[in-house]
């Protein structure tokens, strides 16, 4: 990869070049607490942010989007609102381009999704590196460093970014600054792996997760899944924060007394009552216990067997927002050595 | 049977560009079976579609009605019948309710074929056994066709079917039919016949092993029925000394994609869009929350 650096006081003027790349969005202060969204001038820029309420996927995965218009004699045509817009997102962490990346996986493979692909496709991303605060568990779940999935990945190694240029957009960038960026001595190499590696110990949470398939298979009666059941709101808020939460419901609405409608699909939550609610009143999840119990499970365990890795990436959110004090780490850690499985 | 994945693989209507994108297809028959639950025959609007559009037994559409929403139907018709597709739907939602209220010539869209399938290949040459009860019969009448109309390709076929009394029975005309063939058993019983009219057995779906000779070793047996029908027919093909991975079942869950994203069909970490609808027996008393 090509490793090159930005002094500092070069920053501003390296944004003012992004403009001819996309719409700049970054992360910017609202109430006490950071969201991505389109800057109206670079100033308002907070790249010392912890974390954004949404992550970035809502550029991918908008919360609500049409997906096709139906039309009598047309049929279903698909929906192109903006999918070639291009963007700029400045200032994403390694965790946020980590889920994207997993994200990549589910709406590719055999039946690639053409709205997250064209839209991955024209949303350019420049990583930064961050300091972990006290809900941050990245690290155990190996997302504290992404080596792809971006285009730009700055580190902050004191007087100058050290960048990263992952793609040839990423050159691009570099290059419409004519000569901003400068060749990286040995010593930067230095600080970079000295910083890299107080960061490593600056994790105040730490979550085994090399052996949680076994750990949630023994553990599938246990009684945590009740008590979690009965504490847990079915709010969905963590589902709708997490990175890497991709359930859509789809929805057709027509117009009165007319043939022609629109198809939406919108953000769902497995924590919903309808989730698995099937024609005729069936209901294989109707229990918050057996939601909750689903949504750790899926992510934690189901994943890893589909794509090989957990698909949570440690971003802290869920255990921020949720408003009963559901915590990821402890529900791991009760399981791995607290809990005993009910006998069935 | 390589010759099926092939042509299935080859001809996917909807893949390349959008995999949501439904084609819009023609209601060219309703057939009303049982009240409550009639066969759709559609023909897709575009004739070249129509004519090279197949499916593997056990394959699902996700059948969309503008303005009300699209929800997912196993193909009940047989691959080796071209230029139609056939829909067993039962009324039972705001989908299967908005269908119900369609005629002849009215158009809907499909998007398909989904799913697994049955695994043709590996039962060529293999006994079949078919099991279903009540709605079961419905997945289940595109793995029969295919197998009478690929006859050599597979050795016995046993097809048993039971339904509550005749008037419940799906296909019955045509399953009635079969009962006289030389070429298969086709084994068809109802709990009670009120009419007195029905000519075939009286008596619970289980009760249908008792005049099948079956060898467990040389046949795989697909299943597909209500949950009272998998109780008592898995136990009697478990004592028969059938293994767990030549058990077939279709299972059914909420689906929003059929494509493995929207996570709606999920059964533990198993999507049933791709992982099935077709499972093992094996696979699914692997899957938590089977029942």
């Amino acid at each position: 990869m090509k490793i090159l650096k930005l002094p500092k006081p070069q920053l501003d003027f390296f944004a003012s070049v992004l403009q001819q790349f996309g719409e700049v969005h970054a992360p910017v202060e609202r109430n006490g607490k950071f969201v991505f969204q389109r800057l109206a001038r670079w100033s308002d820029a907070r790249l010392d942010y912890n974390r954004t309420i949404l992550p970035p996927k809502k550029y991918f995965l908008p919360p609500r989007e049409r997906l096709f218009d139906y039309r009598e004699g047309a049929g279903y045509v698909p929906a192109t609102d903006e999918l070639d817009k291009r963007t700029v997102l400045f200032g994403v962490h390694a965790c946020d381009i980590y889920a994207l990346n997993i994200l990549d996986t589910v709406f590719g493979g055999p039946y690639p999704d053409p709205y997250f692909q064209a839209r991955r496709k024209n949303v350019a991303i420049i990583g930064i590196d961050c300091t972990p605060d006290e809900h941050c568990f990245c690290r155990s779940m190996r997302a504290d460093f992404v080596e792809s999935g971006f285009d730009l990945f700055f580190h902050d190694i004191g007087d100058y970014f050290l960048t990263f240029v992952e793609s040839a957009r990423g050159d691009d960038m570099v290059l419409a600054t004519e000569s901003l960026f400068e060749e990286v001595t040995r010593a930067d190499y230095v600080e970079y792996k000295r910083r890299s590696s107080r960061k490593r110990e600056s994790f105040r949470l730490d979550v085994e997760i090399r052996d949680l398939p076994e750990i949630f298979e023994i553990e599938y009666h246990a009684d945590i899944w009740d008590d979690l059941g009965d504490k847990c709101l079915s709010c969905g808020n963590c589902s709708m924060v997490c990175p890497t939460c991709y359930c859509f419901d789809v929805i057709d609405s027509a117009g009165l007394g007319t043939p022609e409608g629109e198809r939406i699909r919108h953000w769902d939550s497995c924590l919903f009552a309808t989730h698995a609610l099937v024609a005729g009143g069936e209901n294989f999840r109707g229990s918050r216990s057996s939601r909750i119990k689903f949504r750790f499970y899926h992510k934690q365990r189901g994943f890893v067997a589909e794509y090989g890795r957990p698909s949570c990436v440690g971003c802290g959110r869920c255990i921020e927002v949720c408003p009963v004090g559901i915590d990821i780490i402890e529900v791991i850690n009760r399981l791995r050595g607290v809990e005993h499985a009910r006998v069935e | 049977m390589l010759e099926l994945s092939e042509a299935v693989a080859a001809c996917h209507p909807v893949r390349r560009d959008n995999p949501y994108r439904p084609q819009m297809a023609r209601i060219v028959r309703v057939y009303k079976m049982v009240e409550d639950n009639y066969l759709f025959t559609l023909r897709f609007l575009d004739d070249r579609l129509a004519d090279t559009f197949i499916h593997r037994p056990g394959q699902f559409v996700m059948l969309s009605l503008p303005g009300t929403g699209e929800a997912p139907f196993s193909i009940s018709s047989s691959p080796t019948r071209r230029g139609f597709i056939e829909l067993c739907v039962r009324r039972v939602g705001r989908v299967t309710g908005a269908l119900y209220r369609l005629n002849t010539n009215d158009v809907v869209g499909v998007r398909g074929p989904y799913g697994n399938g049955f695994p043709v290949e590996d039962m060529g040459g293999a006994d079949l056994l078919l099991v279903a009860g009540g709605l079961g019969m419905a997945p289940l009448r595109s793995l029969l066709w295919y197998a009478i109309d690929s006859r050599d390709k597979f050795k016995d076929i046993t097809l048993m079917y039971g339904a509550r009394t005749p008037t419940d029975m799906l296909f019955r005309d045509e399953l009635v039919s079969l009962v006289d063939r030389p070429d298969m058993r086709c084994l068809l019983t109802v709990d009670r016949d009120p009419s007195g009219s029905w000519r075939n057995h009286v008596g619970l779906l289980p009760a249908l092993f008792d005049h099948a000779e079956i060898n467990p070793a040389a046949t795989y047996a697909a299943v597909c029925g209500p949950p009272v029908v998998f109780r008592f027919v898995l136990d009697r093909l478990l004592a028969l000394g059938f293994t767990k991975d030549r058990i077939l079942m279709s299972l059914e869950r909420r689906m929003k994609c059929g494509v493995g994203k929207c996570g709606h069909c999920s059964i533990g970490y198993k999507y049933t869009c791709i992982h099935g609808p077709i499972f093992t027996y094996w696979d699914a008393i692997n899957l938590p929350e089977l029942v």
